[in-house]
């Protein structure tokens, strides 16, 4: 594509029933503990 | 829904339900923004900067995106899925600070309780209540918290070692992190530390001048002297393992690039700054007012990070390390943070509260660890209160980020689980799109 690039590849919604082990790291035992951050924790699988 | 936003010379557009973000050059971004692409009218305003066969062309680009649903995706049907067990713990080992700091959340580490020390018997029912309660969680989090955990630890050393021995019965993996103002942090202890901790937290607000007009001894004399050479030890020692310099930007110091530029300044490479947590009216709260130079901070922040990459100052901050591939799936964003279901929060004494954040409130002790959870209430509330259920979520593009945000915030400015804090959210939109920005130049 000449206008558009992509920056990543993982689509939310796919996949879905292979999705929702519950391993991950909870958002507030990182370094923030005053705002929710679910976005910058990493998947475990 | 989509979003879109320009930083820096560039553009992108982020398609919510799918999270997939994409860089447009300007043409398409003025397409998306009149809304052309859809409605197909108004061409007019298009054709004064692009000729029609290039409209066509930009058009024809974003329909394949459509097409293969990488744009314009529908609504997500979903409810949440990941069962609310227990797998993280803020272990309150001190409710007692060998700090005085002015807009400290946990009431210069009381938590406006008495002041007290965990025995290690109670530590240790803690630590047995996780390991009992985490179902089939394998990685378990104890984050030591306080007040200041180096006044108690003692008890810490010997929880770490019990801890050790006793996940393996179970089959589990502690993961602890340890959260300390710095006073106490001594060789012996870095050491130790280093050795049996997975993360270290070590708070300090930035410049010295703005450190030390707030986090101050009990006689009122700064920390910053004290504290930045014990940092530095532990940093040294640390080598690869995690760490977090972690800071506190509040009302007081709205240009807290600077803070973090001192930090990295300093050498210390993992960093951290927060925007306070306090109570409405406070002479520190950050206030709707002060936004516009919040987000101009973070775009130096930005610009800081963005200028060091590649070069012997490179840093991280944490609010812009945003994994676009790693993330975490949409079960884990629609279900938030976890508090009073897959987080709690425990006191010296043995009260279990949502989080750490609550901790005090006796409206929100929601149980004790010989009793376990009691007050069901409170966690079921918490656990239905989430990104779907947030009327001020539904149309926010960055919901599947954030996941509905602080339920603290949330109750403490609105009383409200489902009413976010419109202050925190506004500065979390403008993290994200920072973060999305360095991803792409680091692309580039």
């Amino acid at each position: 594509m000449k206008h558009i690039k992509n920056l990543n590849t993982k689509n939310l919604s796919s996949n879905l029933e292979h999705k929702g082990c519950g391993e991950c790291q909870t958002s507030c035992q990182s370094a923030c503990k005053t705002s929710c951050t679910v976005g910058n924790q990493k998947c475990e699988k | 829904m989509i979003h879109l936003f320009e930083l820096d010379n560039k553009r992108f557009v982020v398609d919510v339900n799918s999270g997939l973000i994409h860089e447009i050059d300007k043409m398409v971004y003025d397409i998306l923004e009149t809304d052309y692409y859809k409605k197909r009218d108004n061409i007019d305003v298009l054709l004064k900067e692009y000729s029609k066969e290039n409209i066509d062309e930009a058009c024809e680009e974003l329909k394949e995106l459509e097409d293969k649903k990488l744009l314009y995706t529908e609504d997500l049907n979903i409810t949440p899925k990941i069962k609310p067990v227990l797998k993280a713990m803020c272990l309150n080992v001190a409710h007692d600070c060998n700090l005085r700091c002015g807009y400290c959340f946990a009431s210069q580490g009381d938590y406006q309780v008495n002041r007290s020390m965990i025995s290690f018997e109670t530590g240790k029912k803690a630590l047995d209540y996780i390991l009992k309660n985490s179902g089939d969680r394998r990685n378990l989090e104890v984050d030591f918290f306080g007040g200041e955990p180096l006044m108690n630890f003692e008890v810490c050393k010997q929880l770490v070692h019990y801890g050790r021995e006793e996940e393996k019965k179970y089959n589990k993996n502690f993961r602890f992190t340890i959260t300390t103002n710095g006073v106490l942090l001594d060789d012996e202890k870095i050491a130790f530390i280093d050795e049996h901790f997975d993360n270290l937290v070590m708070s300090l607000d930035g410049r010295k001048e703005v450190n030390d007009n707030v986090r101050l001894t009990p006689t009122g004399t700064g920390s910053y002297d004290m504290i930045v050479p014990n940092f530095k030890r532990a940093v040294k020692k640390r080598e690869d393992r995690a760490y977090f310099i972690r800071g506190t930007f509040t009302g007081k110091n709205l240009d807290f690039s600077n803070d973090v530029k001192h930090m990295r300044d300093l050498r210390f490479e993992i960093l951290s700054m927060e925007p306070v947590v306090t109570e409405p009216g406070s002479e520190y709260e950050i206030k709707e007012s002060d936004l516009e130079m919040v987000k101009k901070e973070y775009e130096k922040l930005y610009h800081l990070y963005k200028d060091s990459i590649g070069t012997d100052k490179e840093f991280s901050f944490f609010h812009f390390e945003i994994d676009l591939e790693h993330g975490p799936c949409i079960y884990k964003r629609i279900s938030g943070c976890g508090a009073g279901n897959e987080y709690i929060a425990v006191t010296p004494e043995g009260d279990i509260y949502p989080c750490h954040q609550f901790v005090g409130e006796e409206d929100f002790k929601i149980g004790n660890l010989d009793e376990g959870i009691v007050n069901t209430d409170i966690s079921d509330k918490l656990y239905k209160s989430n990104v779907l259920t947030k009327e001020d979520c539904r149309n926010c593009w960055a919901k599947y980020f954030c996941s509905g945000g602080c339920h603290a915030n949330a109750w403490h400015f609105n009383g409200d689980f489902n009413k976010p804090y419109k202050t925190g959210c506004e500065m979390e939109r403008k993290r994200i799109e920072c973060a999305i920005r360095l991803k792409a130049e680091r692309m580039s």
